[in-house]
């Protein structure tokens, strides 16, 4: 092994930053569309989404990546759903035990990673075919391009839907309420984050021009 | 005359490619349009023109607008002094009217014409002419109290998000006046429904205690029987048709539609297919919903539905859209029954919406694609039996 490649070389590097944008999960792979709409109402618990999304998809990939050798082709989904499985069970309880009201707000949805088609996706897709570090890497990757996508449509529905940020009463500090403004009840309501979700893509696609589908 | 034609001949060439404002040239081309039919002519083969372009046929579905606008302009100024207990003449009752629309109507146009030209320019393809319809449309369907700044995101969402994100006018999906009215029904609810908005001036303290502004189909859908003003006197049919009852500024008079829709089909430019067959599902609808009654709202007589609310002006100005509607003849008919029967169930059976005209025309836009598709395969199918083909062995 006399060839080992350093720990960040650029091609392990590359999965950390294509996933935000080249090839970002929910814009580009058009994965795990459902959870950014259940969970992007305010900021806070998609923050917190996002972080429980890289903790379960970056050790469920160095887990399934160790055992890749070893896994039998026919039974790998199942064995790919434990392992997911007690990844987001542990931390729905470390959630439980330290941020209890987050927990509550978003209530089934933690424990609907499970079905997140990412986690799923990667795994088949990459730690069943690459070392675990590298698989590392990429369930990190792949988790915070889903993250910065959840962030950002869940500040635009938090602030022009209920006028805050991080729970902060902004649109009140400014006063615009008492020229008329009011909030926007659609931001609240799903099919506002899938429009959002909808014009960040085209946003994307209007800056980087490769990922236009043609068909 | 002559002498704005020469004008336009004389500055055109700084606005042909590389002149002075070159980057200009589709707005150029919009208001040269605007002001004189365009005379070019196809240079090989035989082809027929019509003298009726886009822009003119906006323009007739424009001035079938205007009855519903004018009338609009009246019932608001009637149903504010009427609420306030206070007896003007004609001319001040429409000039409160005109004070109260014609600011809405001025911050759509400008607003909607605004990005369009925007987006021509950045996409250097001519304006399209749809806006002229929508912006037009927008401020009959929303109530005269509704603040401007309201109208102006609706049409901007409407344009950007229901129009050109499809690539522009004639390639959007949704009626964008439409979208317009549902992004303010969903966005701002307390300015779109409820007892105070209907009646201009209600909300800020207007009318005695005791007044209530409630629609008709409000009060229906309260389970009430005999509809009545908030003075108490009992509605009559005739004001249902004639339209001196509260509700969105061009829809309640089913009388000013009913001439809208006369020269609309006189021209040719709305399908009196799509109106027809609308209220025959909305009279279908009504029917059954009669038959099974076991309440008050379901018991209201089918007829009585078709001069309530936005059903005709749906049926008319929304549902007619030619983009939006459904392009087959056969095709024509099956949308429209649809959105009639849509209309009525969701009017009655869900309370939280007691206005399914607008919901039932945008679902089944979505939908007329699909049903041209099956009555275009339908059709091939059918002649290639009548050629003696089995249908299955070819291939499509």
């Amino acid at each position: 092994m006399s060839d080992r490649e350093p720990l960040f070389s650029s091609k392990n590097l590359k999965l950390l930053r294509e996933p935000l944008n080249k090839s970002n999960p929910i814009t580009v792979q058009v994965l795990g569309i459902c959870s950014a709409l259940a969970v992007t109402v305010k900021l806070k618990p998609s923050v917190v989404m996002a972080v429980s999304v890289i903790a379960v998809l970056s050790v469920s990939n160095v887990v399934i990546s160790v055992l890749r050798k070893h896994i039998p082709p026919r039974i790998r989904i199942i064995v790919q759903l434990v392992v997911i499985a007690t990844m987001v069970i542990l931390v729905d309880e470390i959630l439980k035990a330290f941020a209890y009201d987050v927990s509550k707000q978003l209530s089934v949805f933690v424990g609907l990673i499970i079905t997140n088609c990412i986690i799923m996706g990667r795994l088949e897709a990459f730690a069943l075919a690459n070392k675990p570090w590298p698989s590392f890497l990429d369930g990190i990757g792949n988790a915070a391009g889903y993250g910065l996508i959840l962030i950002i449509v869940a500040f635009f529905r938090e602030f022009l839907g209920s006028g805050t940020i991080w729970g902060y009463p902004v649109m009140e500090k400014i006063g615009i309420y008492k020229l008329g403004y009011t909030d926007n009840g659609l931001m609240i309501l799903p099919p506002m984050a899938l429009i959002t979700v909808g014009i960040i893509i085209w946003i994307q696609r209007g800056k980087n021009r490769d990922l236009i589908e043609t068909h | 005359m002559k002498a704005l034609r020469r004008y336009i001949d004389h500055i055109k060439p700084h606005f042909k490619k590389g002149g002075k404002f070159g980057k200009l040239q589709s707005t150029f081309e919009a208001f040269e349009t605007f002001l004189f039919v365009p005379d070019k002519v196809t240079t090989s083969g035989t082809h027929i023109r019509d003298a009726i372009d886009m822009k003119r046929a906006m323009a007739l579905v424009v001035i079938a607008l205007i009855p519903a606008l004018l009338f609009g302009m009246w019932n608001t100024g009637y149903q504010h002094f009427l609420a306030a207990g206070e007896a003007r003449t004609f001319w001040q009752i429409f000039a409160f009217g005109l004070f109260k629309v014609f600011p809405i109507l001025v911050v759509s146009y400008v607003t909607g014409l605004a990005i369009e030209f925007a987006f021509a320019q950045i996409r250097g393809h001519e304006v399209n002419e749809g806006f002229l319809v929508t912006g037009f449309l927008i401020p009959l369907i929303v109530p005269a109290d509704i603040p401007l700044w309201m109208v102006a995101v609706a049409t901007a969402f409407a344009v950007i998000i229901g129009k050109e994100v499809f690539g522009g006018s004639g390639m959007n999906i949704l009626n964008p006046a439409l979208t317009a009215r549902a992004f303010l029904f969903f966005a701002y609810p307390s300015e779109m429904s409820g007892d105070l908005v209907w009646i201009s001036g209600l909300k800020k303290g207007l009318a005695p205690d005791g007044f209530t502004g409630e629609t008709i189909l409000a009060q229906a859908a309260a389970g009430k029987t005999a509809f009545v003003n908030g003075l108490n006197e009992l509605y009559t049919t005739r004001d249902m048709f004639l339209g001196t009852i509260p509700g969105s500024i061009g829809e309640t008079s089913t009388l000013a539609i009913l001439i809208g829709a006369l020269i609309l089909v006189y021209t040719g430019i709305g399908s009196w297919k799509i109106m027809l067959s609308v209220f025959t599902g909305g009279l279908f609808m009504g029917l059954i919903l009669n038959l099974f009654a076991v309440n008050p709202y379901m018991e209201l007589p089918a007829w009585e539905h078709l001069l309530l609310g936005g059903f005709a002006f749906g049926a008319v100005f929304m549902a007619t859209d030619p983009v939006t509607a459904s392009q087959t003849e056969k095709g024509k008919y099956i949308y429209g029954f649809l959105i009639g029967v849509l209309a009525i169930l969701i009017r009655v059976l869900n309370p939280a919406y007691p206005e399914g005209v607008m919901l039932a025309i945008l679902l089944m836009n979505v939908f007329a694609p699909l049903i041209d598709h099956y009555v275009v395969g339908a059709n091939i199918r059918r002649r290639l039996k009548r050629a003696g083909f089995n249908a299955q062995s070819v291939k499509r």
